[in-house]
């Protein structure tokens, strides 16, 4: 701030006896260029910043404009009805998403019973029953870590272990489990925020009622957290259908035309069908691939838009 | 005394319910040591069967990378300059730009406007790797080409602009989260002494949130070091020690996507490259996590 120091009186010295007058005032509001001859300056440069500042944000605004446009332009002269009942073929107007479709379908509930069974769970065990403690320090820095893992490596974890040692194979069941494991990290601090927002008297009043720890977190505590529970569950899904190194890696880009029924099935799915036709090099695989970027994003988008849905739903409810 | 009895059978019943729980719990919080434990086994056992056949030293230091023909070269640098390369430029749009629309959002939006920003962004975060992959190849390249003819179909300058664009929201969001943890009077205080906006934002909000749009950096520098498919459709798959933004590349995760699309069998050494490179790129951005804790830590300031 530079309009500190140099505006003061220095107290120092006594003030002058009579300061000699300068000419008189003229009329009209005094000048503020008086009191500090930089103002102008100052002003400007904040005006400047500002519209700097507004001017990112534009541009921010405008490559995600841009990005949808084309995305748009290119896509739906392809999205019909048939594009979304068939299955992949050479042929561009034979082709569709169905097979992906059903296969992005099969990950997210096995993605979702993963995330639920072992993320809310250990989000529970971490903010209601771990007592303070090495171990406990040494899951949560594990957590912060894990989430910053890309998730390409993820996907040597899902190829090493899942497909090949377990002898999975590339089928549903080893893509669910890896894309499950991705989402851990995720689902585990962002259910433990909602837990946290519970408040201790609620679990106080359950202990003094008698109950037990659990029957404490399963009448009062997981209700009450339930709404942000879900939220984070399903943010963590549309996080995990989008993803898709961790397939390609697990070598899922295969050419699969049928609906997977069993868990031991082969599968594609949107992302992996959206990265083979974008990365043919004829332009016209280029369009069907924005078809495909059109119905992913369309799941992508009806699932974020339930999450706020939950979240306003959460927040108008009791505050504690 | 039935009564009692009954009682504690059912008290028995419920500490029997309680164990099970609590081992359930126990084990899904055990859950992520394992899976991080898995990462680890998994790549040091590939890595190491693959340092019993190439020495470290022509890994580290040499200048070519050809695993897949004769003569082999096992020199992993280009790769990386690659990812260098790519992840520099994402910074040189990512930074600028997410810093001040993170300052914009908390010291100058009016809550209106940050209602209808902040969900933007969101959906801008929430946008598949694979699109932006897309959109390079749809809009950036053609548009670098036409300004700049000389740039060929697969570009590290066209990655770097897609995947700046996608860690932009993850960097603006943290830094408005840091500008934000600053208390109002540290504001008040400066804007009674007669600071303008500027003033204020630069010289009070920014140093006093220092740690946490450091943090901010580091954090959204390792998710472009990570980033795969974007890069892969557009940086190309030539790895090359060069500088020049506008030829065609390959980052270490591209490579990792290109040998696993090819059917390579397991025990290759191919096979094991990827696990050396993943292995690398694995310690990269642990590194660049640790880094951003320490920076959380060292630099905060406390407030009451």
């Amino acid at each position: 701030m530079t309009a500190t120091a140099r505006d003061l009186p220095e107290w120092d010295e006594p003030p002058p006896e009579a300061p000699a007058e300068p000419a008189p005032a003229p009329p009209g509001p005094p000048s503020l260029h008086r009191t500090d001859p930089d103002l102008a300056r100052r002003r400007r440069l904040e005006r400047a910043f500002h519209r700097l500042c507004q001017a990112m944000v534009g541009l921010v605004l405008l490559a995600l404009a841009v990005l949808l446009l084309t995305i748009l332009v290119q896509g739906l002269p392809h999205l019909d009805r048939q594009f979304l009942t068939s299955f992949p073929s050479r042929f561009v107007a034979k082709a569709g998403v169905k097979a992906a479709l059903f296969g992005t379908l099969w990950l997210m509930m096995l993605t979702a019973a993963l995330a639920i069974l072992l993320g809310v769970a250990a989000a529970v065990y971490l903010e209601e029953y771990a007592r303070p403690g090495r171990l406990n320090a040494a899951i949560e820095v594990n957590i912060a870590n894990l989430a910053g893992v890309p998730s390409i490596v993820y996907g040597m974890l899902g190829l090493a272990l899942f497909v090949r040692g377990l002898g999975c194979g590339r089928s549903l069941v080893a893509g669910g489990l890896t894309l499950g494991i991705l989402v851990l990290p995720m689902v585990i601090i962002a259910s433990r925020e909602a837990l946290r927002a519970v408040p201790s008297s609620l679990r106080q009043a359950a202990y003094a009622l008698g109950a037990t720890r659990w029957q404490a977190v399963r009448c009062h505590v997981l209700p009450t957290a339930l709404p942000g529970i879900a939220t984070s569950v399903i943010l963590a899904l549309s996080r995990a259908i989008g993803e898709t190194a961790p397939l390609v890696m697990m070598g899922a880009l295969t050419y699969v035309a049928f609906v997977p029924h069993r868990l031991t099935d082969a599968f594609t799915a949107l992302p992996i069908q959206v990265f083979n036709w974008a990365s043919r090099p004829q332009r016209e695989f280029h369009a069907l691939a924005a078809s495909g970027i059109i119905v992913l994003l369309v799941v992508l988008l009806s699932m974020n838009g339930l999450a706020i849905g939950l979240r306003n739903r959460a927040e108008r409810r009791v505050r504690w | 005394m039935a009564q009692t009895l009954t009682t504690s059978s059912r008290d028995r019943l419920l500490q029997l319910q309680e164990w099970v729980v609590r081992v359930w719990l126990g084990a899904a919080a055990l859950c992520s040591i394992a899976v991080t434990a898995g990462i680890v086994a998994v790549l040091a056992v590939e890595t190491g069967r693959f340092f019993r056949q190439v020495s470290p030293l022509e890994f580290f230091t040499g200048t070519e990378w050809a695993p897949l023909f004769d003569p082999r070269r096992f020199g992993v640098l280009p790769l990386v300059c690659g990812t260098v390369l790519v992840t520099f430029g994402a910074s040189l749009i990512a930074i600028p730009c997410g810093m001040l629309t993170a300052l914009y959002l908390s010291e100058y939006a009016s809550a209106g406007a940050r209602r209808w920003i902040k969900p933007l962004l969101e959906i801008l975060a929430g946008i598949p790797t694979v699109v932006y992959g897309y959109f390079a190849l749809a809009a950036v390249t053609p548009a670098l080409r036409f300004v700049l003819p000389r740039t060929e179909v697969f570009n590290g300058a066209s990655a770097a602009v897609v995947v700046g664009i996608m860690i932009l929201p993850m960097v603006a969001s943290l830094c408005d989260d840091a500008f934000r943890a600053v208390p109002q009077y540290i504001r008040h205080g400066a804007y009674a002494v007669g600071a303008t906006r500027l003033e204020v934002s630069v010289r009070v909000v920014l140093p006093a949130a220092l740690s946490g749009v450091l943090a901010a950096f580091v954090l959204a520098l390792s998710r472009a070091v990570g980033e795969t498919m974007a890069v892969t459709l557009a940086a190309g798959a030539t790895p090359k020690l060069t500088l020049n933004p506008l030829v065609s590349i390959q980052t270490m995760t591209a490579y990792m996507v290109q040998i696993s699309l090819g059917d390579t069998p397991a025990g290759t050494v191919a096979y094991q490259t990827l696990f050396a490179v993943g292995a690398l790129l694995f310690l990269i951005t642990l590194g660049m996590n640790l880094v951003a804790q320490r920076v959380l830590r060292a630099f905060r300031e406390v407030y009451e």
